[in-house]
């Protein structure tokens, strides 16, 4: 029982990584059509981006405020950065392309990953960074026989908080109205009067924003990056907006979670090497049943 | 005007496919070693490249997990050879046919699914293959270490040893792929898969059997990636799942959309480029996948079908007009 509790906290933990991620492709998804490759190595890009603020504002920041005013910084400082490379890459190599064709904006999204991972390779070196332990909530509770971190539990009521945050702006705000709209159909809602771009926009900032704060939060649990990290948590955190149903941004959450708490029950109950298999195993099985994802609605075929 | 129509065909592809065969064909005499292997690299994704292309080019069946496949038949060549000392070559068309086996037995249950979640099943799919080769079940596959020792292949006496043989290995190969799924793609089966590319719908009304088409596609697509499998593990004598990961089928993904849609030399040239690339940028090392990234990007937006896409064959509705 308390390796089952115990697990399920690390699979909530985990979880809430991969619906942060989610949230960015299903947005995108939603509203172009289009898979963003480069949306899991924006996610590596913003671990980055925190770890370098972290380092160089300890002295000015961490000395004055201590450790909770550096998170802030570094976390803003990271969605911020994020969110400018997010919509730089939607201009630059989406927007000219997708009017052409799905196709040719999957290759462009392709070759934008392979040049993100590789800027960052670039830029802070191919081996592993470490987030030092002055970054990280180190304390932790004791209760009963397992212990709760305060990292994991930071990680778990933002990601709660900031989910609910956006679910409320895509599901009652009028602008929420408007991404919404586009996703069902882009022209007539431009029709209409919805400002494309802006959503698209949204889209674009938003999503690698999030993406950008699991990064940090990323680097603060397993205490260290690599720029390979965005591929392997990209994969993943795909694979959870597919289990939820793509385009659907409580799908994404819901998703992301159940993945986590699969892959960390497959861990400590059956093998840790084989957890992934059993991952994806249960993607293509899900598949196979209900192509639309659990929470994914059933959509009939135009003609 | 006839005379313009020959001259039109002197000047036109076979001209173009005459030159590019001689350079294949004389490229090993005057190339050093280091571009040979280069050479044999290129006709190895081309390869590769023709595979997805009958999957993705012909059909539009999104794959970005060909190199599972190609896993396949590169592990059935090591497995079979080292532990039961099976000759290499003799194990090409096994290797093939296995690897289509197992394309027949994962697609079958999802072939039904369409464009995007295709895509990430074929992912997941590729994932699977790659770790279960890491987590080296009943210890056939040799864990992330792999399998070493393969034995060079030999062709009638003759063994298959340097670089220039194995060159001229994956072009021959390479040359007959090209010229059957040609054939194919000229048959009743080749238009009916661009038909469903098209428009699953209206094909399947017109009597078209989507599901069997759409499986012979995976099924060829994988034997090709079969084969590739094959010849890599010949060349390299040793397989390890490091060569197969996610980066590979997307590799393979852009080379035939680099080249073009069912575009049979398309495709080879999207290998070459592919390949090429990373080569030619060898001397600003660190950034040549940055600028790669780009380049990719930037095809896409100025030539969307592809650098060399398949022209429609209108010859037959000319002719009945010129008549």
């Amino acid at each position: 029982m308390l390796t089952f509790v115990q697990q399920l906290l690390n699979g909530l933990t985990i979880g809430s990584f991969y619906a942060f991620v989610a949230l960015g492709y299903s947005l995108v998804y939603a509203i172009l059509k289009l898979i963003n490759f480069a949306h899991g190595d924006l996610f590596g890009l913003g671990a980055y981006l925190g770890y370098t603020v972290f380092v160089y504002a300890a002295g000015v920041i961490g000395s004055r405020f201590g450790l909770w005013g550096l998170l802030p910084a570094g976390f803003v400082a990271a969605a911020l950065g994020t969110a400018g490379a997010g919509l730089l890459i939607e201009r630059v190599a989406y927007r000219p392309i997708y009017p052409i064709g799905r196709l040719p904006a999957v290759v462009s999204a392709l070759g934008m990953a392979i040049f993100l991972s590789n800027f960052i390779m670039a830029v802070w070196g191919p081996r592993y960074l470490a987030y030092q332990e002055a970054f990280i909530p180190t304390g932790f509770w004791q209760i009963g026989g397992f212990r709760i971190r305060v990292l994991q539990v930071l990680i778990l009521v933002s990601s709660l908080v900031l989910l609910f945050v956006l679910y409320y702006v895509v599901e009652k705000t009028t602008f929420g109205a408007a991404v919404r709209a586009v996703a069902l159909d882009r022209e007539t809602a431009a029709l209409m009067g919805i400002d494309f771009l802006k959503v698209i926009r949204f889209a674009f900032s938003v999503g690698p924003a999030l993406g950008a704060i699991a990064g940090v939060f990323v680097g603060m649990y397993y205490r260290q990056i690599n720029f390979t990290m965005g591929w392997v948590y990209g994969l993943k955190a795909f694979t959870a907006t597919i289990l939820g149903g793509i385009g659907n941004i409580p799908g994404a959450m819901v998703g992301g979670i159940l993945l986590g708490i699969l892959e960390a029950l497959a861990a400590g109950y059956i093998s840790a090497a084989w957890k992934d298999v059993f991952v994806f195993a249960a993607l293509m099985l899900m598949l196979v049943f209900r192509p639309t994802g659990l929470l994914g609605e059933k959509v009939a075929e135009k003609v | 005007m006839r005379w313009l129509k020959r001259w039109d065909w002197l000047s036109g592809r076979p001209l173009l496919f005459g030159a590019i065969l001689g350079f294949l064909l004389s490229f090993p005499f005057w190339g050093s070693r280091y571009w040979v292997d280069v050479g044999f690299y290129v006709g190895l994704y081309a390869l590769l490249g023709l595979g997805l292309n009958v999957i993705l080019g012909e059909v539009g069946l999104f794959n970005l997990g060909h190199a599972a496949f190609w896993a396949i038949g590169a592990y059935t060549t090591a497995i079979l050879n080292v532990r039961f000392g099976v000759p290499t070559l003799a194990l090409l068309p096994i290797s093939a046919l296995v690897a289509a086996g197992c394309a027949w037995l994962v697609s079958s249950p999802i072939i039904h699914l369409r464009g995007d979640y295709l895509c990430i099943v074929t992912i997941a799919l590729g994932e699977i293959v790659r770790l279960v080769l890491i987590n080296n079940p009943g210890g056939f596959t040799g864990g992330p270490n792999g399998i070493v020792g393969i034995a060079r292949p030999s062709l009638l006496g003759h063994p298959i040893r340097t670089s220039t043989d194995f060159y001229f290995l994956v072009w021959a190969v390479v040359a007959l792929c090209a010229l059957a799924l040609r054939q194919v793609q000229r048959s009743r089966i080749g238009r009916a898969w661009n038909y469903i590319r098209e428009d699953e719908i209206a094909a399947e009304a017109m009597g078209v059997d989507v599901r069997a088409l759409k499986l012979l596609a995976f099924v060829l697509g994988a034997a090709l990636a079969g084969i590739a499998g094959n010849i890599f593990a010949a060349k390299m004598r040793m397989v390890s799942p490091d060569s197969f990961t996610f980066m590979e089928s997307c590799l393979i993904f852009c080379i035939v959309l680099l080249g073009g849609m069912g575009s049979i030399p398309g495709t080879i040239l999207g290998a070459a480029l592919v390949v090429l690339f990373p080569e030619v940028f060898r001397p600003v090392a660190q950034y040549r996948l940055l600028f790669f990234g780009l380049a990719l990007a930037a095809t896409m937006y100025f030539r969307p079908g592809g650098l060399w896409p398949r022209r429609r064959a209108l010859a037959a509705f000319a002719k009945e007009g010129e008549r």
